[in-house]
């Protein structure tokens, strides 16, 4: 009697988990994220999301890789960076106000209570609901520990794709000059 | 009898009597990174990021000499390691929002720090409080990010003869003073056509109405890194 062997199914590499999220941002790094176009069908091929705007999974599993945007302007912002920190490897400062605070930061010399009372001249909104403020915007990396930054207002499409590529392959993610921007 | 030289990271740069390794260094085509020096004023030595190696001793490059046979190393991992500590801190004790900054792309700093690969500021922001001065007619003061170079004090006093700007305070005090009665650029004889006001390497002295005149992409680092030729200093 001869057996036939089943082959043993053939399995590619493992796909990297990957979360995102917005903190004190604008959406702006996620939008410049997905400028990379047709090559998001490459990435694909080597990643998949967790929780992210685009996925719209609410809690974040256990990752590879989390790529963070904004800072932390609120006490909400700071108890999802710590989950994040908490559930990736590998945790991503992307953009100017995950690196140094951003444009939310510029309200760090105002006094925060005259700043809600002149934008809310009819009585400053008191909702359970709504997440407290800090006093200061912070970066992510005064809060947690940070593995990478990807700068930029928002990091090109190409500082994307060259930054994620190298971290796929294995390598340190180097931007040379024209990748690298803070603006 | 041939030139004297000094050795860059073991190449020979030939110099004249008289000129300092940063001088020498530049003439011959190299990058010995820098913010304080330049070629139009006397060396300052305040921001030390040209700092080098010369025969094993750090030194600052604009103020040492050049002499026959001194070995000077620049570009190694440990010196522009430093240099990029140096930086994160000049980032970090002002506010560099280069987003909302006129200067980005033309800026020195920024361009300094995207050579030596700076990612992101490593040390906690100090965020001071530091006011802008509007009154000036024509020019825009944003002490936010001053990083101390004096190349305008320099500027008004040597080329000017205005005496406009001053450096006082000491440590983490230390800032730029605009000398009048007020303190105010607007109750100064300062002029859009003076060299002080188009020294600034960051994006403290800026002229105004002329904002973002130059898209993002055509700007001065855009096109070639602060290590090129004719890109070293402020425009
Ligand atoms: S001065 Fe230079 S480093 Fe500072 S905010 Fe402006 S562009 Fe950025
Ligand atoms: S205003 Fe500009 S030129 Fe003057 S000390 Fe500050 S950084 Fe240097």
């Amino acid at each position: 009697m001869t057996t036939t062997l089943t082959p043993y199914p053939a399995h590619g590499p493992r796909k990297l988990k990957v979360a995102t999220v917005s903190l004190a941002g604008c959406f702006g790094c996620h939008m410049s994220f997905l400028d990379i176009d047709e090559r998001l069908l490459e990435l694909i091929e080597h990643i998949e999301f967790d929780r992210s705007p685009l996925t719209d999974i609410k809690t974040v599993g256990h990752c590879d890789l989390g790529l963070i945007e904004g800072g932390l302007c609120n006490a909400e912002n700071v108890q999802v960076l710590r989950e994040f920190r908490a559930h990736c490897k590998t945790l991503v400062a992307v953009g100017a106000c995950a690196i140094n605070g951003g444009l939310p930061a510029q309200r760090n010399h105002l006094d925060l209570g005259r700043l809600l009372t002149d934008v809310y001249p009819q009585g400053v909104p008191n909702d359970p609901e709504l997440p407290l403020l800090l006093n200061h915007v912070h970066p992510i990396h005064e809060v947690v520990h940070v593995d990478y930054f990807l700068p930029g207002c928002p990091p090109s499409a190409d500082a994307f794709w060259s930054f994620l590529t190298d971290l796929m392959a294995g390598r340190t993610p180097h931007l040379g000059h024209g990748l690298i921007h803070y603006d | 009898m041939s030139e004297p030289c000094f050795t860059l990271d073991g190449e020979d740069v030939p110099f004249v009597p008289g000129d300092t390794l940063l001088q020498a260094a530049r003439r011959a085509g190299h990058y010995i990174p820098h913010l304080c020096w330049h070629p139009d004023f006397r060396a300052h030595g305040s921001c030390r990021i040209c700092t080098v190696r010369v025969n094993g001793r750090m030194a600052a490059a604009c103020a040492v000499q050049a002499s026959e046979g001194l070995a000077v190393e620049n570009h190694t991992e440990e010196l522009d390691a430093q240099r990029k500590t140096l930086l994160q801190m000049l980032f970090i004790e002002g506010n560099h929002f280069c987003p909302s900054c006129e200067k980005s792309g033309n800026c020195l700093l920024q361009a300094t720090a995207y050579q030596m690969g700076m990612e992101g500021p490593h040390f906690e922001e100090f965020y001071p409080d530091r006011p802008v001065d509007a009154s000036h007619p024509d020019i825009l003061l944003d002490f936010n990010r001053c990083i101390l170079c004096e190349l305008c004090v320099r500027a008004s006093h040597e080329i000017d003869g205005k005496n406009v700007f001053a450096i006082a305070g000491h440590g983490i005090g230390t800032h730029l003073v605009v000398n009048s009665d007020s303190g105010q650029l607007g109750d100064t004889d300062m002029a859009l056509t003076d060299r002080a006001a188009g020294i600034c390497p960051v994006g403290v002295i800026l002229p105004k109405r002329r904002g973002f005149v130059i898209p993002i992409g055509e700007r001065r680092y855009d096109q070639d890194s602060v290590a090129e030729p004719g890109r070293q200093e402020a425009s």
